[in-house]
Parts: structure tokens; C-alpha cells; sequence
């Protein structure tokens, strides 16, 4: 019988991992002064944090020096770029190896990268795919300690009866400031009290850590305005000073987001030579040779012989059911689809149906319950039936079984609208989205439908599909009919990244995005699961969500991200389940490892002061394995529920972590 | 064991049960009340211990849901049977006729849009079928700033307003927009057409009233359906009407709680053209206590003296309009919509109004073009002036054919035409002779548009009959001899077109 592999005390275990820090004990108290935080107005002020920021605190100072670079060009030489990815105009400066380059030359380099890092080794490259003829597992969702469960729901419970008698004292003693909630010279409130509360008492408390202005090109940093607010975050004042914060929150997995390179060179052009707007419907006058390029390069692209674009993402969904489906129709939709999407359902007039989200059990049950039985009351047939599902999650990261759902539309045949919002351009060896991410022919889904605001850096939507629909989308799809046609430099920058994308623009360039994506995710996810945290979704997906738990750590850990000068997304309730609240990040290609390693130091600090290391190990993230235990032997020890957790000493996460990511994850 | 033992061991457990529940903290009074309700009411005890059982049934019970007992019960095998006899319908239906010939006839226009456009097949023809009223599609200063703005901040914003997708170019445009309108504030969608069919479900929700005109677009037909409010229509632009249903509803609800009540008009409306009363409208609304949502997609940029829309035009404080909704992708030519009012109202549509929360911010080069289009609007109201000159005249060409009418405002840059009442009799399909009319118009040289609709599949949900209108939209990218000579083409091709239609018609009655 082998040992237990995964006890952490097991001699054999190839590198030493500290036992679980022993928590001070006063850990309850800590959580209570935490909540109390959370009521204090000011942010900034209560949770102690260690002085040390040491590792952070270097990193953080590569990234003023590179910044500084261009002021005092003579403090270090740049850094060799191989990256063709900023590199193309580059070339144009080949002096740069052996003699400091200008303060101008500088200056313009320190700005492109920071668009766009360069790569720092060929070995920062990995492809996406799912491994050919491996089954498609799940993702395991690890859960915390059944303390920080408790503590999340007493949280909102203090929060919501702190909320109501401030409500009953405000109301009493401060009647002007409750004038919108009531009733006013015989009209209703604009919002009822009711509604207004979650966002009155709780969002009101960390607003400050949503809608944060910005400025300049969202790629690798990030500008962000700085505000302060004194009155307890009702409004916000900027006071003129800015922060560069490295970019964990923005939709740029590939890095087009940039001001520099090709794709702003031809949009510069396309603005000179069209001007700004189509200034009309797509049906009308606003189709010009533009469009029905980028239709031909998206359709190419997603492997459809046809394909539509939108000026808007929200509104491809919001009206495309309308004009697929109508009444007698079923949508059945994962209970964790896009607003966008529900909302287009409802337009539409079909019944709409629900499965747990990715539970492709649950959807056989509903497909079987809802064709046998029919419409309701009448019983008759169902006209269609639509199943809708994203190809990448964005609040969880978590990818669409795609070979499962397949399956399935064999059987029942339904009809199959993939939402690749997320997926396009993020995932697949080719970037062209889910279907190649697992190598399936693009023509078994029948609808794929994308947007061109995230990977692309541009903005819009599309509708990807056979000729017949699409000819008849054009006609009945209303975002087609009454929206406005997409601008011009909108379009060049669809078509120029598509073209990079595939190869046809700088060679070479778009596969380098393509691999330095796929490897930043892997590096950032397995790093934060054997630091202890929990994150959900597949190990190729970019959207990387850390889960908090309780809600006085959302403001807290925007806050010390931002101390330490990295801009994340933190998300709670609505948004997510209650107990739910999460940190995101968005992976970008244009981050380079010592970025990821900047943001796994800072997360290894934070994630020690606000108590976030409590995953069971379940998920991954484990010891390596001794010899003679394959993955079956691990799989079987986990279910088993024989695991340790994993708490890794951050210097061998860093070590560890280049050449850990290239084999399958664990 | 005898009975005897048996006996003693019951009356031993039964004696250290009753000390047992003798411990439990308020046994004694559960007892009292037991003995005395028995003793005063036995009935009362019986009826209350049949309570208790059912209400520990009614707990313990499993869960069923109620839609599952009206599904009949099947077997597994009947289930797989019943799967593979279903046949769905073909994704999508056959093209009709006209949706055919429109896919094949829709025009595409090879280099930048603007007065003069060269079509896909080679043709050079004058454009009258884009919002391009002031040619600002090819104006330099705002091509050069764009190109400053792009050089700054790249193309898209990556992200939604609320997670770092806000920019200070959106805060300096929603803020030159509220300035130009003098409104408190505003707010920048991503897109015009979604901008209010997401605005009226934010603040309208189960339970609300809105009262709205008949004809009103597509868009807020859209909002009106996804806000699960009660909706209430009056006849298109018809006051007396408004005034009548909103009495109704007032003796309606005056006995009910109060709920928010919405007036939903257009200030030029998208599908006839024609300008809403507004002054009239704002009396009604205030007498009866309603706020106005007010669609000015059309008006904004083209009504008033420095195109400021129609509070401008007719002398209206904007503020009495609650929800000023507009779009600066139409006359404006840059992209996205607005919506302004007081703070209060734009303030809670950053967290709940869906197309807002759940979209990417507009591209930063789109917000700026949008700002410095409307100031050169601000600095330069002659170009309103000239445009309207233009409209009179192409107008006043239009005005003497004897087959179609002009229902658009005097206003309205976009002439929208019907067919006379008098002339319909005898022609079969009016669509199909508006695509007539169109492609003569093309044909010779000018480019105008169908009015289109997108057929609303669900019956109940229609309260309008849409005419067959063809549109032709005046820039002042012509001069007034230009304008003049493309309404006279117009008006040849709808005169051949009828001509030919109604003697083809005619010919298929005789034979
Ligand atoms: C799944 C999904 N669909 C659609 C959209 C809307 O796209 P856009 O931002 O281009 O309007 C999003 C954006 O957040 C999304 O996540």
C-alpha cells in the first residue's frame, strides 16, 4: 500500500513545505476587527499590515525604474526585446544593443511595454488545448472551512441589521437624506426603499472599489485617476495624481489594447480615409467594404461560412433570440449565462428553461422532461429547442463541456448557441475560441456568437453561422436594422487583429500572443493554488477568479492590491451566490512572468493577512508527486478526501512554477 | 418473561419517562395547559392534536414542485421513444420573398460614406440614405483629434464602466453633453439603439404604469416588453387621447397604492417622422403626475437653434423632462447614446441599468468625437440653417407629386414619404413598391432608404400598423441646386414605379 503521498509530514515529499502557518490565535478577533473595518468609512486605516511589502515592494520598484527609464535613460540599458509583439517598430531603432538609447527612443519603449511587456524567456510559452482523448472533468469547486461559511453569513447579517437601524435613526433624524425613497408632491419614489437598500448600507460601503476612472490605453499597466471622497463614498473627488497599477481587471487577454503597433497604424489610416462613423443602419447605408471584410475575416476566423457583426456585444445577444426562436419555442440557458443573454431570451417570447450550471446530467434531465412533455398545458411538440451556453465564464471561469453538450444535441436535437464573449481569441492553440480548444469542427454548432470588444481590443459584437441564417438574421435581427452600423476604426482594429492573429499581418507575432496567454494563465493559476487559494475554472482559462468569502474582505483586498499598486476586480452579491464574493483577474498576454510573479507576491502577502489561504487541496495545487504514484493513484487519494492542503512557500511557487506548467496540472 | 415482569418493566420506563420530561425546561406548563384544555374543551384538544399531526406531516413531507403534477408519467422507453420521434423546426424559416430581394439588393459602399458615395457595383451616386446631415463623417479637425485620442488611449476600453472601463474621456463627454443640454447630468452608453430599451427597465419596474405612444420604435417597444410594467397606449400623437387614458388610469388606481407612472414619447419620431407636442405633453405630465421618458435619438442634433434637440426647438426647460434619452451615433456621427436628467437619475442607472452595467464602455476615440462634434454644433448653428434650407427645398420638389405625401416634420432632416390615400387602391404590395421606388431612385443616381421593420412574430404584442415609407436623409454635403435635382429624380422614379405597378395590377384584374 503506498503511503499517503499528500501529508505534507511524508518524508518523501521532494521539497519541504512549511507546515500551515500557525494562525495566531486571536483569529476570530481578527475577523471581528475586520467586519469592523468594514464599517469604518475610512479604508485605508484599520488592518495592520506587515511593513515588510519586501518582495512586492522590489518588483514594484522594477516597474518605477522602468518607468523612470525614460528620464534618466542612463540607469540601465533596456531590456532585449525577442518579442515581435512590440517589436515592430522597434526595428526601427536597431542601435538600441550596444549604445544607450535616446531619451526619446526610451521614453517611446518604456511606453510600449508598458502596453505590452516583452517577453522575458522563449520558456514563457504554452498552447492551449484540451489534451486530445482525455475525458472533460469537471472543475472541482473546493469549499472553505465551515467558520468562514458561518462568518460570511453573520457578516451580512450584522451589515443588514447595522443597515436597518441606521435607516430607522436616518429616518427619524436625517429626513432629508431618505427625500428620494418616499413618495414626493404625488409621485412615487424614483426607486422603493426596499430595492435601494443592498445598495444604500452595503454596496455604498466599497464603491470606492468599483467604477475607479482611468486614463490612457488599458494593456499590461493601468493608469488609474486617483479620487478620494468625503462623504463616506456618496461622491467622488479626483485629485489630479494618478497611480500606474499593473492590469488584472481589463478584458485584454491578447494584448490588443494598445496605442503603438500595426493595429493602431492602420486604424490611424482607416480614420483618415473613412472618417469616423457609418453614419447609418447596417441595412440602410452603413455597410460599406469595411464590414464585409470583417465579416468574411470573422467567419474564416470561427469557422462558419457566414458571419454578421454588431456595433455592440450586449446587443447581438439581446436581440438575436427574438429573431430565432418566438413562441412554441424552448431556451433551455446554464442558470450563469450573460445578462445580455437573458435578456434577449425574455424579448424573445419563448419559454425559458434552466440547468445547473455545466451540469450536462441536469440538462439531459431537463431535455427528456421538456420533450416528452411538450408545451406546457397544450402538450404539443415544442417548435425548437435552443440550448444557450457561454464558451468561457466570466465571473467563473469555467468552460462550457463542450464535447458533452455535443453529445447530448446528437440525441435531442436541439439547436446549440455558443456565447464566445469570453472565448474567442482566448483559447484554442489558434485562439479561435472553444471549438478549438477541444478540436471539434466549428460546422456541430450550429450558432457561435462572439464579441469583438475583449480579445480584440475593439468593440461590438458578431453572429457567426451557415449562410441561410445569417442571410436571415440580416433582415430580422433588429441590432442590424435600427442599430448603428460599426465605425470604421473599430473595424480596422477587428480586422487588423484578426489578421495578426492568424499570421497574415507580422508573422509569427499573433502566435506569440496566442502562447504567452496560455501560459501566463496556467503560471498565475497553478501559482495561486499551491499558495492555498481557491480558484475556480479550467487551468487553460484566463478568467482566474480567488474567492474571498466574507464581504469585509472585498474592499479589503482591492485595497492592498491597490497599496501595492495592482489593479484587480473584486465582485460579491448580486453578482455572485452570497457567500460567493470574489476577486477576478484577467490574465493578459501582454503580462509578462515577472508581472504574475509581482501579483502571486502580493497575493501571497494579502492572502496571509486577510486569512485567504483555505483551500482543502481538493482542486490541485498539491505536492509533487513521489515516485511510483500516477495521477489515477492521486485521483483515487482525492477522492478519497486523503489530500493535505497546499500552503507552498512563495520562492518555490516561483521556482517551481516555469517548468511546472508545461506538464498537465494538478 | 411473564407478564407480570413485562408490566413492571413498562411501569418503570413509563416513570422515568415522566421524570424525564419533568426535567425539560417547560414541561410542567405544557402539561398544565394539556390537562385544563381537556377538561374545559376535549373537542378543542382533539382538534388541536390533529393540527399538530399534520402540521409535523406537512414538514416532513418531500418536496414536489407543482408544474410536475400535471406532467403525465412516462417510462424511460416511452421517453427515448417520444425523443426520437421529435422533429424540431429548421433553425430559421425560409427567406420571403422581399427579405430575399432585400439581402440581394442591400447597397455597399466601397470607400468612406459621405455625400457622394461609390456603391459596390461601380456606380458613383449621390447619398441621401445616411444620418451624415452635416457631413461631419469628413470633417478634418475631428478626424485629426481622433487620431490624438487613438495615438492615448488605443481602441476599445476593454472593459465595463463599473471594473475600470471608465475613462476620463467618458467623463469629460457626459459632461459636455449636460452642459450643452444644461441638465445636471448624463450618462454615455455603448450604443444608441440599446440605450432605452435598457433605460425604462432600470427605473419601470412589476407594477409601474407606463403610458406610451402607439408608434413609438422598436427599441422602446423592447424596453416597454422587458420592464413587466403595466403598459397603457395612446393614438400616435393624439394629446386627447393621452389626456383620456391617463384619466382612466388615474380612477383606476386612485383607490390602489401609489407606483410610479411614466409618460414614453419620441421627440421625432424614428418610424413617421413627425414631431411630438411636447408643450402639451409636459402640462399633461405634470397635472397628472407622471415623468416623462423622452426619446430624442432623431431630435438631438438636428431641432432647435443650435441643434440641441426639441426642448431647444419649442423652448422647453430640459429639466422638465425626466429621462432625456438621445444617441450620438445619428446626426452627431460618432457612436454610442446618452441619457440625461438630474443626478439622482443618472446615478442609478450606473448600477442598474443592464445595457450600462453589462457592456464595455464606448471607445474613447467615439466619446471624443462625440464632445467635439457638439461643440463645433454649439459654435456653428449655421449649419442648421443651411440644413433646413435644404430639407425646404427637397420638400417643396416632393410636395408636388401626386402619389406620395410627406409625413416627417419640416424639421426633420430624414424626409419620410407615403403613399397618398387615394393612390393605394389597386396596389397589392406597398413594400414591394417602395423597393421599387428605391432601386429607380438608385438607378438614377440617387440613394435613398426603405423605411424597415422587423416583423414582430408575437401578434399581441403589435398595436401599430407601419405604413410602406421610403425615407431620404438631407446633408447639407449638397448644395440646394443638388438637393433639388436628386427630389426631382425621387419624385420621377415614384411616379414610373406607381404608373407601372398599378397598370401591371390593373392587367392581372382583367386577364
Ligand atoms: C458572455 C458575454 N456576452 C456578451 C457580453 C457583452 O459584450 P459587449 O461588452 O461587447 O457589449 C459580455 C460582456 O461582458 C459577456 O461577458
Amino acid at each position: 500500500m503506498p503511503r499517503n503521498p499528500f501529508s505534507s509530514s511524508s518524508a518523501t515529499a521532494p521539497i519541504p513545505i512549511d507546515a500551515p502557518r500557525k494562525r495566531s490565535p486571536s483569529s476570530s478577533r481578527n475577523t471581528a476587527a475586520k467586519v469592523a473595518q468594514f464599517f469604518s468609512s475610512s479604508p485605508k486605516a484599520a488592518y495592520s499590515l506587515p511593513a515588510h511589502l519586501s518582495a512586492s515592494a522590489s518588483l514594484l520598484a522594477a516597474q518605477e525604474q522602468n518607468n523612470a527609464r525614460s528620464l534618466s535613460p542612463s540607469v540601465s540599458l533596456p531590456t532585449i526585446s525577442l518579442s515581435t509583439a512590440t517589436a515592430d517598430k522597434l526595428s526601427d531603432t536597431p542601435t538600441m544593443l550596444f549604445s544607450p538609447p535616446s531619451p526619446e527612443a526610451a521614453r517611446k519603449l518604456a511606453r510600449e511595454h508598458a502596453q505590452f511587456g516583452p517577453l522575458g524567456h522563449a520558456s514563457h510559452k504554452c498552447i492551449s488545448q484540451h489534451p486530445k482523448g482525455s475525458p472533460v472533468e469537471d472543475s472541482v469547486e473546493d469549499e472553505p472551512p465551515y467558520y468562514f461559511l458561518l462568518t460570511t453569513y453573520i457578516s451580512y447579517l450584522v451589515l443588514i441589521v447595522f443597515g436597518h437601524v441606521r435607516d430607522f435613526f436616518g429616518k427619524r433624524f436625517k429626513d432629508q437624506n431618505y427625500k428620494h425613497l418616499k413618495a414626493q408632491n404625488g409621485y412615487a419614489a424614483l426607486n422603493s426603499d426596499f430595492d435601494n437598500f443592498y445598495v444604500r448600507r452595503l454596496k455604498m460601503r466599497i464603491s470606492d472599489c468599483f467604477a475607479r476612472p482611468i486614463t490612457g490605453v488599458p494593456g499590461r499597466f493601468i493608469t488609474l485617476l486617483d479620487r478620494v471622497s468625503d462623504d463616506f463614498n456618496l461622491t467622488f473627488k479626483l485629485t489630479g495624481t494618478q497611480t500606474e497599477a499593473l492590469n488584472m481587471s481589463s478584458y485584454n487577454y491578447l494584448g490588443f489594447a494598445q496605442s503603438v503597433g500595426p493595429c493602431a497604424d492602420a486604424v490611424e489610416d482607416s480614420i483618415r480615409r473613412y472618417g469616423m462613423s457609418s453614419a447609418s443602419s447596417r441595412v440602410d447605408a452603413g455597410t460599406s467594404d469595411l464590414h464585409t471584410d470583417v465579416e468574411k475575416l470573422v467567419a474564416d476566423f470561427v469557422g462558419k461560412p457566414s458571419a454578421i457583426i454588431f456595433s455592440m456585444g450586449y446587443v447581438t445577444n439581446s436581440t438575436a433570440f427574438s429573431a430565432l426562436v418566438g413562441k412554441g419555442c424552448l431556451i433551455i440557458s446554464d442558470e450563469l449565462n450573460h445578462a445580455s443573454i437573458r435578456f434577449g431570451a425574455r424579448l424573445s417570447g419563448a419559454v425559458i428553461g434552466m440547468f445547473k450550471h455545466n451540469d450536462m446530467n441536469d440538462l439531459e434531465r431537463l431535455l427528456r422532461e421538456q420533450i416528452s412533455q411538450g408545451q406546457p398545458r397544450t402538450h404539443r411538440p415544442w417548435k425548437k429547442i435552443l440550448v444557450v451556453v457561454e464558451g468561457l465564464y466570466s465571473m467563473e471561469g469555467t468552460m462550457c463541456n463542450l464535447p458533452g453538450l455535443l453529445e447530448l444535441k446528437h440525441i435531442y436535437k436541439f439547436n446549440l448557441f455558443i456565447d464566445e464573449a469570453h472565448s474567442i481569441g482566448a483559447l484554442g492553440p489558434r485562439g479561435r475560441g472553444i471549438c478549438d480548444y477541444f478540436g471539434i469542427d466549428p460546422s456541430e454548432v450550429d450558432i457561435l456568437m462572439g464579441t469583438l470588444t475583449k480579445s480584440f481590443g475593439a468593440n461590438g459584437g458578431y453572429i457567426a453561422a451557415d449562410k441561410h441564417v445569417i442571410d436571415k438574421l440580416r433582415s430580422s435581427h433588429a441590432g442590424s436594422v435600427y442599430g448603428e452600423s460599426p465605425a470604421p476604426p473599430v473595424l480596422m482594429q477587428i480586422s487588423s487583429s484578426l489578421r495578426i492573429i492568424s499570421g497574415e499581418l507580422v508573422p509569427g507575432q499573433g502566435e506569440e500572443r496566442l502562447q504567452r496567454l496560455a501560459f501566463n494563465s496556467r503560471y498565475l493559476r497553478l501559482g495561486l493554488k499551491r499558495l492555498g487559494f481557491i480558484v475556480y475554472g479550467q487551468d487553460d482559462s484566463p478568467i482566474i477568479p480567488v474567492m474571498l468569502y466574507n464581504p469585509a474582505k472585498i474592499p479589503a483586498f482591492s485595497h492592498e492590491m491597490l497599496r501595492r499598486k495592482i489593479a484587480v476586480v473584486v465582485v460579491g452579491y448580486p453578482a455572485t451566490p452570497l457567500v460567493s464574493s470574489r476577486a477576478r483577474f484577467c490574465v493578459s498576454a501582454a503580462h509578462t512572468k515577472d508581472d504574475l510573479d509581482r501579483l502571486l507576491t502580493a497575493c501571497d502577502e494579502i492572502g496571509d493577512v486577510l486569512q485567504l489561504k483555505f483551500s482543502s487541496g481538493i482542486a490541485g495545487g498539491a505536492v509533487p508527486l513521489p515516485p511510483g504514484v500516477t495521477r489515477e493513484d492521486e485521483k483515487e487519494m482525492r477522492k478519497k478526501g486523503i489530500v493535505s492542503p497546499p500552503r507552498w512557500p512563495l520562492e518555490e511557487v516561483l521556482k517551481r512554477g516555469v517548468k511546472d506548467v508545461q506538464s498537465p496540472l494538478r | 418473561m411473564d407478564i407480570h415482569e413485562a408490566y413492571q418493566l413498562l411501569n418503570s420506563t413509563a416513570g422515568q419517562l415522566s421524570t424525564r420530561f419533568q426535567q425539560v425546561p417547560g414541561s410542567a406548563i405544557l402539561l398544565r395547559y394539556i390537562k385544563s384544555s381537556y377538561q374545559n374543551d376535549p373537542v378543542r384538544s382533539v382538534v388541536e392534536l390533529g393540527l399538530f399531526l399534520f402540521a409535523v406531516r406537512y414538514l416532513l413531507a418531500p418536496r414536489y414542485s407543482t408544474n410536475k403534477s400535471k406532467a403525465a408519467d412516462l417510462t424511460e422507453e416511452e421517453i427515448d421513444e417520444l425523443v426520437q420521434d421529435w422533429t424540431p423546426e429548421p433553425l430559421v424559416a425560409h427567406p420571403t420573398e422581399l427579405e430575399a430581394a432585400e439581402n440581394e439588393k442591400r447597397p455597399v459602399i466601397v470607400g468612406p460614406t459621405g455625400p457622394k458615395v461609390k456603391l459596390a457595383n461601380g456606380r458613383t451616386v449621390n447619398n441621401y440614405a445616411s444620418f451624415n446631415f452635416f457631413n461631419f463623417v469628413s470633417n478634418e479637425i475631428l478626424k485629426e483629434r481622433a487620431i490624438q485620442i487613438l495615438r492615448n488611449y488605443g481602441v476599445g476600453a476593454c472593459g465595463p464602466p463599473n471594473f475600470y472601463g471608465t475613462q476620463d474621456v467618458h467623463m469629460e463627454t457626459e459632461r459636455d453633453i449636460a452642459n450643452f443640454l444644461g441638465v445636471p447630468s448624463c450618462i454615455v452608453y455603448a450604443q444608441a439603439f440599446s440605450t432605452i430599451s435598457s433605460v425604462i427597465p432600470a427605473f419601470a419596474k412589476r407594477g409601474d404604469i407606463i403610458v406610451a405612444d402607439k408608434a413609438v420604435n422598436y427599441s422602446i417597444q423592447k424596453g416597454l416588453d422587458i420592464s413587466r410594467s403595466t403598459v397603457r397606449w395612446f393614438e400616435h400623437n393624439d394629446l386627447e387621447d393621452l389626456e383620456r387614458v391617463l384619466e382612466k388610469v388615474q380612477k383606476e388606481m386612485a383607490k390602489k397604492p401609489l407606483t410610479r407612472r411614466f409618460i414614453v414619447t419620441e421627440g421625432l419620431f424614428e418610424t413617421t417622422g413627425d414631431m411630438v407636442d411636447l408643450p402639451k405633453i409636459i402640462e399633461l405630465k405634470q397635472r397628472y403626475k407622471y415623468r416623462l421618458i423622452l426619446d430624442e435619438s432623431h431630435s438631438f442634433g438636428t431641432l432647435g437653434r443650435t441643434g440641441r434637440g426639441i426642448t431647444e426647438h419649442l423652448n422647453i426647460d430640459p429639466l422638465s423632462v425626466d429621462m432625456l434619452v438621445g444617441s450620438l451615433a445619428y446626426s452627431i456621427c460618432a457612436g454610442g447614446g446618452f441619457c440625461a436628467g438630474s443626478r439622482e437619475i443618472v446615478e442609478h442607472q450606473r448600477i442598474s441599468s443592464s445595457a450600462y452595467v453589462f457592456s464595455a464602455a464606448l471607445p474613447a476615440l467615439l466619446a471624443v468625437t462625440a464632445s467635439e462634434t457638439i461643440k463645433l454644433l454649439e459654435n456653428n448653428p449655421d449649419v442648421l440653417s443651411v440644413l433646413r434650407e435644404n430639407i425646404k427645398a427637397f420638400r417643396a420638389v416632393m410636395d408636388r407629386s401626386e402619389y406620395v405625401k410627406c409625413t416627417s416634420d419640416i424639421e426633420n432632416p430624414v424626409c419620410m414619404f407615403t403613399l397618398k390615400k387615394e393612390v393605394c387602391g389597386g396596389i397589392a404590395d406597398q413594400e414591394r413598391l417602395m423597393m421599387d421606388i428605391v432601386d429607380e431612385a438608385i438607378a438614377n443616381g440617387v440613394l435613398i432608404s426603405r423605411v424597415k421593420n422587423v416583423p414582430e412574430k408575437n401578434s399581441a404584442r403589435v398595436v401599430w400598423k407601419y405604413e410602406a415609407t421610403f425615407k431620404a436623409c438631407i446633408s447639407i454635403g449638397h448644395t440646394k441646386k443638388e438637393t433639388e435635382k436628386a427630389a426631382a429624380v425621387v419624385k420621377a422614379a415614384v411616379s414610373k414605379v406607381v404608373t407601372r405597378v398599378k397598370k401591371e395590377n390593373a392587367g392581372r384584374f382583367l386577364s
